[in-house]
């Protein structure tokens, strides 16, 4: 105990990790004896060992290039001007997807409008109002569970609370809400971050002006945050348009006849009909270029969102620096 | 004046607060609506017999609801899953957090966290039309769609958070100690080894256990790659049906407030309280073994 507290107040104050640990590499590669051959020997275990760790991280993106490959490989050829703009014909074989990607938008819109108040909300009282403390960690606990509870099971609550309980039916809006409880960790784990990088020498220069606390954070504190907060929004959206499970009880049906004219209507989604069509449409093989096509067309969508969000990310970071 | 000012400050508080015990209120609903279409199930079949009978057949008459075959079946993905995606998620986070140079770690990142914004019915899709015929000529198998492919693509699932968890951990060891290992002689991966990665474990643990909890509550991609039967499988080449396939591809038709489907929600409840004791462990381990210096090791 007391050598760990004389070693902490030795320490020197920190440095950054990466070009200290690379520069003392360099250093000992520079000074290590080359004939020494219980050195070298350890050296080309690490060497070796190094590679399957490179090699581990580079299958993530081999894994991606892959999937992406195959699909747009087997997928660009439907898309055309017909298959965005129409619905489908003759039992799915034939035609377009408009109305999946119609009711794909209104739903992950929907969750959005309902997560993103609330997510906010929550992250400005866990970051600006709540002391350390036993219920401060029920919230967090309650958070990352809700964070965890798996898709299908969103998809059973909102059957039951949503169509059921309030008698909203299959619906966009059943369906919109479902989502919007499963996305809202998304938003308040991305609001925190962004909350958690404004300096507190912007709260404490406007509360040193006399500003109320409400004040600060809506003239000084939301604006300076409020790029990270959007980011985490699209992140939302992205992962409401990609989900399938929680809308199949709720929101989205097989097929059907005509456009959504309001939030009561069923509707079909990205997700659902690739689902439909791989395993339960009439024609699985004929349609396959259907199924590719939607595939790919949803995956647009979401890598897009999601490349959108990381690349400003990055921007507000280095300009943050 | 200021007075005023404080009680609208404390109101605000209030309201805030307020608001942001909407996911504790989320979850306890969840778990209310889970419990009151489930449990009338345990009417017709006892607790025992609706966990550990190895019979599913809910729509044959008299029907049987035994979902021992299903819990198997998820048990067996989501471990098989957990030996690929463990040492591909921890690996690659040593990679990123210590040996990658930084630009190659600003592209890989990324990557990994467009894998994981991968819809899971894509995955399903590209598992069930590339991987399962593929599977099947090259090992010569009755079907593709099995146990292996679908713990295949679920580790590619529960990758990019065991990555991503794992890296923030190793990140965040102290310098001093890295450079204590390093100027005693010990080469970069002895440091790694035996300083960073026991001084990083806790936020490890939690981080595998997180994945294999995405691992075992994914639905899309078992329901499409997994096979379907409902029986306890004899090789990981057999077809399985884990709880959540069930639940998707039942509930559409099982009758409104029948056995069925009250079996399907009491199959919701047992995954659920899956998912919770994950949870609870991972919390447990983060915040009793949390990382506070040199302490940790």
């Amino acid at each position: 105990m007391q050598t760990t507290r004389v070693e902490t107040m030795v320490n020197f104050p920190p440095i950054d990790l990466t070009t200290k640990v690379e520069k003392i590499d360099q250093t000992k590669n520079r000074n290590s004896p080359p004939a020494s051959s219980q050195m070298s020997r350890r050296q080309l275990i690490q060497k070796i060992v190094f590679v399957f760790f490179r090699g581990a991280a580079w299958v993530n993106g081999v894994a991606l290039l892959i999937i992406i490959y195959f699909m747009v490989a087997n997928g660009w050829r439907a898309i055309t001007w017909t298959f965005l703009t129409q619905a489908p014909r003759d039992s799915m074989t034939k035609g377009g997807i408009l109305p999946c990607i119609v009711g794909t938008l209104g739903l992950s819109l929907g969750a959005i409008i309902v997560a993103f108040p609330i997510g906010i909300a929550s992250a400005i009282y866990l970051n600006e109002y709540a002391r350390p403390g036993r219920i401060l960690r029920l919230i967090r606990l309650g958070i990352n569970n809700l964070a965890g509870v798996p898709s299908v099971v969103f998809g059973l609550f909102g059957l039951a609370f949503f169509c059921i309980y309030l008698k909203m039916g299959v619906s966009l809006l059943a369906g919109a809400l479902t989502l919007g409880a499963m996305t809202l960790p998304v938003i308040i784990g991305a609001s925190e971050e962004a909350l958690k990088a404004v300096p507190d020498t912007y709260r404490e220069a406007s509360l040193g002006l006399g500003a109320t606390k409400l004040q600060t954070i809506f003239r000084v504190v939301l604006p300076t945050a409020l790029p990270g907060i959007l980011t985490g929004g699209i992140l939302g959206i992205s992962r409401a348009a990609g989900e399938t499970a929680p809308i199949m009880f709720t929101a989205a049906v097989f097929f059907s006849p005509r456009m959504p004219s309001s939030v009561f209507d069923e509707i079909m989604a990205l997700p659902y009909h690739i689902y439909v069509l791989a395993t339960a449409g009439t024609e699985i093989e004929a349609t396959r270029p259907l199924q590719y096509g939607t595939a790919l067309v949803l995956i647009a969508l979401v890598l897009g969102l999601n490349l959108a969000a990381i690349l400003w990310r990055a921007r507000l970071r280095k300009r943050m620096q | 004046m200021a007075n005023t000012r404080q009680i609208k400050d404390r109101g605000m508080n209030v309201f805030f607060f307020c608001i942001a015990t909407a996911s504790i209120t989320i979850l306890f609903m969840i778990s209310v609506f889970l419990f009151m279409e489930g449990l009338p199930i345990f009417k017709v079949v006892s607790v025992k017999d609706f966990i550990f009978g190895s019979y599913w057949y809910p729509t044959s008459d008299p029907p049987d609801f035994g979902i021992f075959p299903l819990i198997i079946g998820s048990v067996v993905v989501t471990i098989l899953s957990a030996s690929v995606s463990i040492p591909l998620g921890v690996m690659s986070a040593v990679y990123l957090a210590e040996i990658a140079r930084v630009k190659i770690r600003e592209i890989v990142k990324p990557i990994v966290e467009l894998l994981a914004a991968l819809p899971s019915v894509v995955i399903g899709f590209f598992g069930m039309v590339i991987v399962a015929p593929f599977l099947q000529n090259v090992l010569d198998i009755p079907t593709g769609l099995n146990i292996f492919n679908a713990s295949l693509m679920l580790a590619f699932m529960s990758v990019p958070t065991i990555c991503s968890i794992s890296e923030d951990a190793i990140y965040s060891v102290p310098t001093n100690l890295k450079e204590a290992s390093l100027a005693l002689g010990a080469t970069h991966l002895e440091t790694i080894v035996r300083v960073v990665l026991p001084a990083s474990i806790s936020g490890i643990s939690t981080a595998i256990i997180l994945g294999m909890s995405r691992a075992i509550g994914e639905t899309m991609v078992v329901l499409m790659v997994a096979g379907g039967a409902a029986m306890v499988p004899a090789s990981i080449f057999d077809p399985a049906r884990p709880m959540p396939a069930s639940i998707a591809a039942e509930m559409a038709e099982a009758p409104f407030r029948g056995d069925h489907y009250y079996a399907l929600f009491a199959t919701g409840i047992v995954l659920f309280v899956f998912i919770f004791i994950f949870n609870i462990i991972a919390e447990h381990i983060a915040h009793k073994y949390r990382q506070v210096g040199e302490a940790s090791l």
